[in-house]
């Protein structure tokens, strides 16, 4: 029922079910219709165009009534399909669940030679059964039955391979059921759906292979005809009365469009991964919406986020990712902004650049400068020249992050000459300085490597290798070591600490480790639910934590600067992010909520000398 | 890479005897002496006796086929009594014609659905994407013999752009300017619901890949986003369409039987119809089993373009 509702939501398959409905009822009631002999010839009234009296739609060049030639051609042109289409479904289904049930040899052997049928272009197969046994309809449909065995052999296979493992098969073993009964009421329940769902998919298939062969003269044999023998009849008079080939040849257009259409609905309705609307791609730059104009710049910070908000559209639904961040770093600097997953610290991270995926992200106000231009709307070609080139990104696992079908030097020559006119040459002698850089031994022998055959470590020095291609003053590194084990990522670290210190960069490092900040932050940035809820020097934070939330991160924590801690260790959930509460969004988790953090909206509020600031109306730590 | 070549071929040879089996079973279904059904109303009892002898019909199933298998390695493929020549001569020379109809379509398809699909999934949902989807649906449900027929009609009858039918003209033609204006539509109406078919799979892997978190790397990168799109998304995308590629060919040789009739393109294709018509079945068995093989080892090549294109397949 939920399927049909869903196929009737689709407005073309509903309007592919209603055309086929049609057809099918009309070709049904052909013989009760008040329709001419479709066989009775008049030389005298040959080739009669369309509209003539008497003749709907004209007549042929033996005389005899297009439409009532069409509607039985049509009734023959069906039948010898779904026909067709059974006897494949029958035959193939019952060699896919004999080898799907009985397993090894049997299986082996059988789809071997389904293997080996699905290796000839389907019509040569066709023809070659017709040959054999003599052009005619019955023959025609045999051939394209048969044809179509492999189809349903195979795809009935997979299904049942997957059933027979399951348990109630193996109870109705054990239970001393044999195996003729086991297959027809145990497993044949279960497979019908899916022979009748491949019939559907494959009916008009074989109603246009039948039509083919007819076509061809190899089908029905006159006087009989169907919609394929009509058409390859009236193909001698072409030039002369094309309307003879015009009206069986859109009734066959007709049909496979109204099946083409079904399949697509039937398709979407029952994967929805599929469904037209699922699949979106993300266009080059983040869509931007802003509902106020742009803040004034303040300060002069290498980069500075000004009350940056990002959210996602889905269909009604509006999750606010990232509302109202204020950030900014200085080079040399490392600003750590830790949070749990989901805290909106990634998105406020790919916001920078215009990279969050849209659809069906869209920024929707604040301003995001770097060295006072805004980066937020600016034009497709601005934010391109400067990413990678001014602001560069590291991200979480380089094994989906690097391309896996371009060489890793390729991929690090590139990332130069999206900015610099230089030679193929002189690319690959900078990317080999690179790689030795971040310090991967023998850079002359894994430049050529692909992703696919470097270690994990080696690959995200491959990314920060990348990352630091155009000596950019910032660089953004999400999560940048979290798929990699704990020595490797201390590793990672020191190289990241090293050359921030030899090139001054700032960097903006994204985590959801609080060791991670103790080693390689300054200043350290807490975000839950989308939101800033303290900030201040790594250092002070560490020790003396003012928002509940940040104390809570940390007492998950016990010895900070060793291995690998994750913070979902806390007990409930963010809040989500397109229902958000009044007031604090950690009061349902907080321990110390009260009535008034349940209103209005609560502020950043910071020290008189601005090196901290907290969210929270009963801090853990005074902090003025 | 050749060893990778050298293993696809050895693998080959076990489906191309399964062809043989499958072509010499089919064939044995004949009803009747198949010494009288292959020579038809050429069966004087002297041609009956020379076939006997020649292919062993009165042997047992089993012998026949070793008979035929040896004939057919060594590229005897009997001789056509309706056309009274080699069977292999008159499939090589009808080949020809069908290699050059499907090539040039097959090649077509390829190219201009996978175009259509880079720019409908480029521009989903935009205009450019909504007149495709709507084109490739009309196209993917017209039978090509059909579309054949209505071209004629227009594009040769009335517009007088192309020659109705043949594959040169019969006076003066020959050269290639003559070839590619019989080929024009022929091979137009073969690609349509190829064209198709391809362009909606190369739409949904283009929409499955600029998903990846390696086309946001790209683009954090600067790359350029005709660059993304041409080169890193169509790259990976390409990985699911070459199977796709392979599957098509098959129906576009397939199709190109139709398209032969109706163009009268002195093609395989209509090679075997008219055999099967005339029922001369040595003829359609050595053309059944010639193209078949063909297809077989056109997809080696396939799998090799595969394995060139995605480093992660071991060769
Ligand atoms: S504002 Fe209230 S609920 Fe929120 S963290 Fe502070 S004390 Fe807890």
């Amino acid at each position: 029922m939920a399927f049909l509702k869903l196929l009737f939501r689709n407005k073309l398959a509903a309007a592919g079910l209603i055309i086929m409905g049609l057809v099918v009822v009309l070709a049904v009631l052909t013989p009760w219709l008040p329709l001419l002999d479709p066989d009775v010839t008049a030389t005298g009234d040959r080739f009669k165009p369309p509209f003539s009296a008497g003749h709907l739609l004209g007549t042929d060049h033996l005389g005899r009534d297009l439409l009532s030639r069409l509607m039985w051609g049509t009734r023959l042109s069906l039948m010898v399909g779904f026909a067709a289409a059974l006897i494949a479904a029958l035959l193939g289904s019952t060699v896919g669940i004999v080898a799907g049930y009985f397993g090894g040899r049997t299986d082996n052997i059988i789809m071997r030679a389904v293997d080996m049928l699905m290796a000839f272009p389907y019509i040569l197969l066709a023809l070659a059964i017709v040959a054999a046994l003599g052009p005619g309809l019955v023959n025609a449909l045999i051939a394209v039955a048969a044809v179509n065995i492999p189809f349903f052999a195979r795809n009935i296979r997979g299904v049942t391979v997957s059933l027979a493992r399951r348990e109630f098969i193996d109870a109705a073993k054990l239970a001393g059921m044999g195996h003729l009964r086991i297959i027809v009421f145990e497993l044949l329940p279960n497979v019908a759906p899916v022979i009748v769902i491949a019939m559907s998919t494959t009916v008009g298939w074989m109603i246009l292979e039948t039509a083919g062969l007819s076509f061809l003269g190899l089908g029905s044999q006159p006087p009989q005809a169907d919609l394929g023998s009509m058409l390859g009849e009236a193909r001698s008079a072409l030039i002369t009365s094309p309307h003879t080939s015009a009206v069986p040849g859109l009734m066959i257009f007709v049909i496979v469009m109204s099946i083409n259409l079904l399949g697509d609905g039937v398709r979407d309705a029952l994967d929805p991964r599929l469904r037209s609307g699922a699949l979106t791609r993300p266009r080059a730059v983040t869509q931007i919406d802003r509902q106020q104009p742009a803040p004034e710049a303040d300060g002069a910070s290498l980069l500075a986020l000004q009350d940056l908000s990002t959210e996602f559209r889905v269909a009604k639904r509006t999750y606010k990712a990232v509302r109202h961040v204020n950030l900014h770093v200085a080079p040399g600097e490392c600003l750590g902004v830790i949070g749990e997953s989901g805290s909106g610290k990634s998105v406020t991270a790919l916001s920078i650049m215009g990279l969050v995926a849209s659809p069906p992200g869209v920024i929707t106000g604040g301003a995001g400068r770097f060295e006072g231009q805004d980066l937020i709307g600016a034009s497709y070609e601005t934010l391109r020249a400067m990413r990678g080139d001014k602001v560069a990104y590291i991200f979480q696992d380089p094994l989906s992050t690097l391309h896996p079908l371009y060489r890793v030097g390729d991929q690090l020559c590139e990332a130069i000459r999206s900015h610099h006119k230089v030679t193929a040459r002189e690319a690959r002698t900078r990317a080999l300085e690179l790689l030795a850089a971040v310090r991967i031994p023998n850079p002359e022998s894994r430049i050529d490597n692909y992703p696919h055959e470097m270690s994990g470590g080696m690959r995200q020095r491959v990314s920060i290798a990348m990352a630091l291609a155009n000596d950019p003053e910032v660089i953004i590194a999400d999560e940048p070591t979290t798929a990699l084990d704990v020595t490797v990522q201390a590793q990672i670290l020191s190289l990241l600490n090293d050359l921030r210190r030899e090139r001054q960069l700032a960097i903006i490092f994204i985590t959801h480790d609080f060791g991670v900040v103790a080693q390689l932050c300054d200043r350290v940035a807490v975000m839950y639910a989308g939101q800033i809820v303290e900030e201040g020097p790594s250092q002070a934070i560490l020790d003396r934590p003012a928002h509940p939330y940040a104390k809570r991160l940390m007492a998950c924590v016990p010895d900070l600067g060793q291995g690998r801690r994750e913070l979902e260790a806390i007990p409930g959930l963010p809040p989500a992010v397109d229902r958000l509460p009044d007031g604090c969004a950690f009061a349902e988790r907080c321990n110390k909520a009260s009535q008034a953090c349940r209103v209005g909206s609560i502020e950043l509020v910071g020290t008189s000398d601005g090196r901290r600031a907290v969210r929270c109306l009963d801090p853990e730590e005074s902090l003025s | 890479m050749t060893s990778y070549i050298l293993k696809r071929l050895i693998a080959a040879v076990p489906v191309l005897l399964g062809i043989t089996v499958i072509v010499f079973l089919i064939m044995a279904m004949i009803p009747g002496d198949p010494a009288t059904a292959i020579l038809g109303s050429y069966a004087t009892p002297e041609n009956v006796a020379r076939i006997n002898r020649d292919l062993g019909l009165d042997k047992p199933l089993v012998v026949r086929y070793f008979i035929w298998l040896g004939n057919l390695v060594t590229g005897d493929l009997g001789r056509s009594f309706s056309l009274n020549r080699p069977v292999l001569d008159e499939v090589l020379e009808r080949f020809q014609a069908t290699l050059i109809l499907a090539g040039v379509s097959f090649v077509l398809c390829a190219i201009l659905g996978i175009l259509a699909g880079v720019v409908s999934a480029a521009r989903q949902y935009g205009l450019a994407d909504k007149l495709i989807t709507f084109v490739v649906l009309i196209g993917i449900s017209i039978p090509s013999f059909f579309l054949g027929m209505m071209m004629i009609l227009t594009f040769a009858v009335n517009l007088r752009w192309f020659p109705v039918s043949g594959m040169y003209a019969i006076y003066g033609g020959g050269d290639l300017p003559d070839l590619l204006r019989h080929l024009a539509m022929p091979a137009t109406a073969l690609s349509v619901v190829a064209t198709g078919v391809i362009a909606r799979m190369s739409r949904s892997a283009m929409l499955e890949v600029l998903r990846q978190d390696y086309i946001r790397t790209a683009r954090a990168k600067g790359v350029h986003e005709r660059k993304v799109i041409m080169g890193h998304a169509l790259r990976s995308a390409m990985v699911s369409i070459i199977p796709v590629l392979g599957i098509q060919a098959g129906f576009v040789l397939s199709g190109a039987v139709y398209v032969e009739i109706v163009f009268q393109w002195p093609g395989v294709g209509r090679m075997l119809v008219d055999a099967i018509l005339k029922r001369d079945i040595l003829l359609v068995q050595g053309g059944v089993v010639f193209v078949a093989a063909c297809y077989v080892l056109f997809n080696i090549c396939v799998d090799v373009a595969q394995s060139l294109l995605d480093p992660r397949i071991k060769t």
